[in-house]
């Protein structure tokens, strides 16, 4: 399962960032760790980008970035 | 640059919004931005402080996650650092985010260069219940670790002391920090390391483990240092890409992904052992707040609540009442200049209606921009610029434009009335360069509050009966233009500009300073009034001998003396030898008589109630008792009637109004004959196709200046003055009457609401593209798109017979069937990417 498909008030742990180059890069640098749990906080008001908090922070992301992002539900 | 050696350079790094350029500020006491949005410094700022008589030059570097060289930021930042050499790096912290700031940490350590830690933010973090040992931090990190509160100043004494300290020893404290990367990458380290140690070159230029762990990485300025430099480097460019692929296959995720991982490991190692949480980790504030700010119904509702407000409190309040009430003492403070100018002639000329006029049309913007700066200011130090960018992302990405794309076209006018200028400065804050050049290239299309005075008098003419509809259809059209011009621009010309994934970390709401805030807006209006000028001066001298000479031909300017001189004459005649007063008036009397006229006339509009007419009449009065009693129609102070003064009166009313219309036709010839007149003929031919004649071409040339030379050119030429009677909008109306229609309005409405911007804007788009080529193509194509539609809409118009409401309604249609089209076109871009990353 990828980030984007998770919906807003839900936990969920990284398996690992499936995208490379720039983006993948940056969600590293942002913290997407394996094993780092995440929380999806909410959408947009238009379902796009997603409000997410990780290792204690919020981060905006939009979904085509978010499914670079594999993660397993909690 | 050039620094003495007994300088200490000493550069603050730091993630987005850790505080550096606040902490630069309270170390320098220089000035500098500070804001509450990630990521606003691109470029690095410097100032300089003494401490024990040493001077310490500081550098503000922009903020950065990480120190790769995929951002503008991280190669900036990252090329100061191997670069310049600073004698220390202080690492900005943000202690209530620890474990990702420490990821920067190590990464900075690696560069070789000795470092401290300024544990910025220490309050949020005491607030959030986090207790954390400075000492064990301290230990584990290899470097001093300073707790700072940047905003209050508290630590800074002691962040210079460390500073000193550091800078003294010259030791290598992060000798004891050295990351173990763990038994699947130190080995590949270590060779790769010693490869490079071969290199001499490279050997002496750079920290060497530094640069094997960035050419595992893949880190494309790597590859270009050691392409460059290196003797061998098809050896060893070729041994890292074997190591990476090795690296690959044997442990299933790339080298990056593990030396990543690594970092976060040992970050969140140090953060356990060193930070102890007091409290539960509760809902905060700045949760609470979005829980509002972005919701789905709310949110959108707010946000237009705020943009409501911002467009009321400066272009209601500001526009309409403190410009205004400004205005008063700017146009006093003309009236000083120009009575130290030379009384006449052409140097007066050039100085007051060429330099002076032209700098005072923009001034009155000044304080409209002030207090957009100030809300700007506000915004983006509350930390809400990053839920405007939220909410409407998913609409402007559809046409090649961002969330954060939001704020400058708001400025540059989506609602009717804005100004391109701030727009352009606006972009700054945007991260994502292909966005944010397609952002600058269409915020000029948006309506400036200068556009408007022409849309007033043009719709008040030919569309009396649909004002409303009218401007609301310019607002529409021009921002489905300006979303259609992005689109096509980020699909072609901007394609190649470096775009950024849409990661944006929103920060936790600040209450903004008072310091902070005027400090920004204060900075911003200082830049643009030193930009503006300048150039400005330039053009309006360019302008005005553009419109001034040649000249009328010595055979016209004699018919125009000899007019004066008839009308003179008739005068004196008509009060008559007998008259006491002719003597008073007659040869330069009369010309001294004129001014007071005019001056007794201009007071008397502007004094209002009784007391203030009687201290005026009485002020007048003392200056010239007899030419007081002319102007106050036979009148003496005291009440007492003369007829000789009340002849002389009505004689010089009706001579007043004679030269004055005299002196608008000569005006009106000069223009007629001068460069831009010719010039303005010359386009006619092809400005014909959009109903423009030679008037309207020298109208709109002269707008490049500055937009509301527009409307003022237009009068000038429409020949209006009061004696004709009637505003500027029932002369024109008079004057066009036989060759307009309002299709021709139309047209040309529609033709300045995509014309090019003026020269202040384009100087600004200058300063933000950096680049002489951008600004050029943003004078040229609006010209030929603006062109386009007027052309359209005339012609269209013309050959199908159809009234200019009937071609709006088409034109319309069209446009909104283009611009759904876009929509769609860049969605199944966007989708195309999508699945790309999939694979
Ligand atoms: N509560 C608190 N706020 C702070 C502190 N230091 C800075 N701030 C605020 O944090 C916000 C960001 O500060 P900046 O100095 O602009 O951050 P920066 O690191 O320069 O940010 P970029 O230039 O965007 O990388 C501002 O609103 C500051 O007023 C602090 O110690 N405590
Ligand atoms: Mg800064």
């Amino acid at each position: 399962m990828t980030l984007d498909e998770m919906k807003p008030g839900n936990e969920c742990r990284v398996a690992k960032v499936s995208m490379d180059g720039v983006a993948g890069q940056r969600l590293l640098d942002m913290g997407f760790i394996p094993g780092t749990v995440i929380s999806v906080i909410r959408n947009a008001p238009l379902m796009d980008p997603i409000d997410i908090k990780v290792k204690g922070y919020m981060l905006a992301l939009r979904r085509s970035e978010a499914k670079g992002v594999e993660i397993t539900p909690l | 640059m050039s620094r003495s050696s007994d300088e200490i350079l000493v550069a603050l790094a730091g993630q987005p919004n850790a505080g550096k350029s606040t902490l630069f500020n309270a170390l320098t006491g220089a000035r500098q931005h500070v804001a509450n949005y990630p990521g606003i410094t691109v470029e690095k700022k410097t100032g300089n402080y003494r401490f024990d008589g040493q001077k310490i030059e500081v550098v503000d570097l922009p903020g950065t996650y990480s120190l790769t060289s995929y951002t503008q930021e991280e190669r900036v930042s990252r090329d100061f650092l191997l670069h310049e050499k600073p004698a220390v790096v202080v690492d900005v912290v943000d202690a209530s985010n620890l474990e990702r700031n420490l990821y920067l940490v190590f990464q900075l350590s690696e560069m070789g260069i000795p470092m401290a830690l300024a544990l910025n933010m220490m309050d949020v973090a005491r607030q959030r219940g986090l207790r954390i040992n400075i000492e064990q931090l301290s230990h584990e990190v290899g470097m001093p670790v300073v707790p700072t509160i940047g905003n209050k100043g508290v630590g800074i004494k002691d962040l210079q002391k460390a500073i000193d300290q550091i800078s003294k020893d010259g030791s290598a404290p992060q000798t004891s920090l050295r990351l173990d990367y763990g038994k699947a990458i130190e080995p590949v380290l270590g060779r790769l390391e010693k490869s490079l140690s071969e290199d001499v070159i490279l050997a002496a230029r750079y920290p060497l483990r530094w640069l094997a762990l960035k050419l595992m990485e893949n880190d494309s300025e790597a590859h270009r240092l050691v392409s460059e430099h290196a003797t061998n480097k098809e050896d060893i460019l070729s041994n890292v890409a074997r190591e990476r692929e090795l690296f690959q296959t044997e442990h299933e995720q790339t080298a990056e992904q593990a030396i990543a991982i690594r970092r976060y490991q040992i970050a969140g190692g140090i953060v356990e052992r060193c930070v102890k949480r007091e409290k539960k980790e509760r809902r905060t504030l700045t949760d609470r707040i979005d829980q509002v700010v972005c919701d789905r119904v709310a949110g959108p509702i707010f946000l237009g609540g705020v943009l409501f407000l911002m467009y009321y409190l400066t272009m209601k309040i500001g526009g309409e009442h403190v410009a205004p009430w400004a205005w008063k003492y700017w146009s006093m403070l003309r009236d000083v200049i120009a009575g130290l100018l030379p009384a006449e002639g052409l140097i007066r000329s050039l100085l007051l209606n060429g330099i002076v006029d032209g700098v005072f049309a923009i001034m009155n913007y000044l304080p409209i921009f002030l207090i957009l700066f100030l809300l700007i200011a506000i915004l983006e130090d509350s930390g809400y610029m990053a839920r405007v960018a939220f909410i409407m992302d998913r609409v402007l990405r559809a046409f090649g434009l961002h969330g954060q794309s939001t704020l400058p076209m708001i400025l540059g006018g989506v609602v009717v009335g804005g100004c391109a200028i701030p727009g352009v400065m606006a972009t700054r804050a945007m991260k994502d360069q292909k966005a944010r050049m397609t952002t600058i290239m269409i915020v000029p299309l948006m309506n400036c509050m200068a556009k408007v005075p022409l849309y007033v008098l043009l719709v008040s003419i030919f569309f009396k009966e649909h004002q409303a509809v009218i401007l609301w259809f310019m607002s529409l059209i021009t921002l489905a233009v300006a979303l259609i011009v992005a689109s096509v621009l980020s699909l072609t010309v901007l394609k190649r500009e470096e775009s950024e994934p849409f990661i944006l970390e929103m920060p936790p709401y600040h209450l903004p300073t008072i310091t902070g805030v005027l400090r920004r807006a204060i900075e911003r209006t200082w830049l643009f009034v030193k930009k503006v000028i300048t150039i400005i001066v330039a053009v309006a001298i360019v302008v005005w001998v553009f419109i001034t000479f040649p000249g009328l031909s010595k055979d016209r300017a004699a018919y125009c003396d000899d007019q004066v001189n008839k009308a003179t004459e008739t005068f004196m005649k008509k009060i008559g030898e007998n008259n006491p007063y002719a003597e008073l008036l007659a040869g330069p009397g009369l010309k001294e008589f004129g001014r007071y006229w005019d001056h007794y006339k201009k007071k008397k509009m502007g004094a209002k109630g009784k007391e203030a007419k009687e201290a005026l009449k009485e002020k007048f009065s003392r200056e010239n008792p007899e030419f007081f009693k002319i102007v106050n129609k036979g009148k003496g102070l005291d009440g007492e009637k003369d007829q000789y003064a009340k002849a002389a009166y009505a004689a010089y009313k009706k001579l007043d109004k004679k030269l004055k219309r005299l002196d608008t036709a000569r005006r009106k010839e000069v223009v007629h004959v001068s460069f831009a007149g010719s010039f303005g003929r010359f386009l006619e031919p092809v400005s014909k196709l959009a109903g423009f004649d030679w008037k309207v071409n020298i109208a709109l040339a002269s707008s490049f200046a500055a937009k509301e030379n527009l409307v003022a050119t237009l009068g000038t030429i429409y020949s209006i003055g009061e004696e004709a009677g009637g505003t500027l909008a029932d002369t024109m109306a008079r004057d066009t009457a036989e060759t307009w229609t309002p299709l021709h309005a139309l047209a040309l409405m529609l033709f300045v609401a995509l014309f090019p911007p003026c020269i202040a804007t384009l100087i600004m788009v200058r300063v933000e593209t950096g680049s002489t080529k951008w600004m050029l193509f943003a004078a040229i194509y609006p010209i030929i798109l603006g062109f386009i539609i007027a052309i359209m809409v005339f012609q269209g118009g013309q050959i199908l017979g159809l009234t200019a409401l009937q071609v709006m309604g088409f034109l319309s249609l069209f446009v909104f069937a283009i611009l759904a089209a876009t929509y769609l076109a860049g969605e199944r871009s966007a989708m195309k990417k999508h699945r790309t990353v999939e694979i």
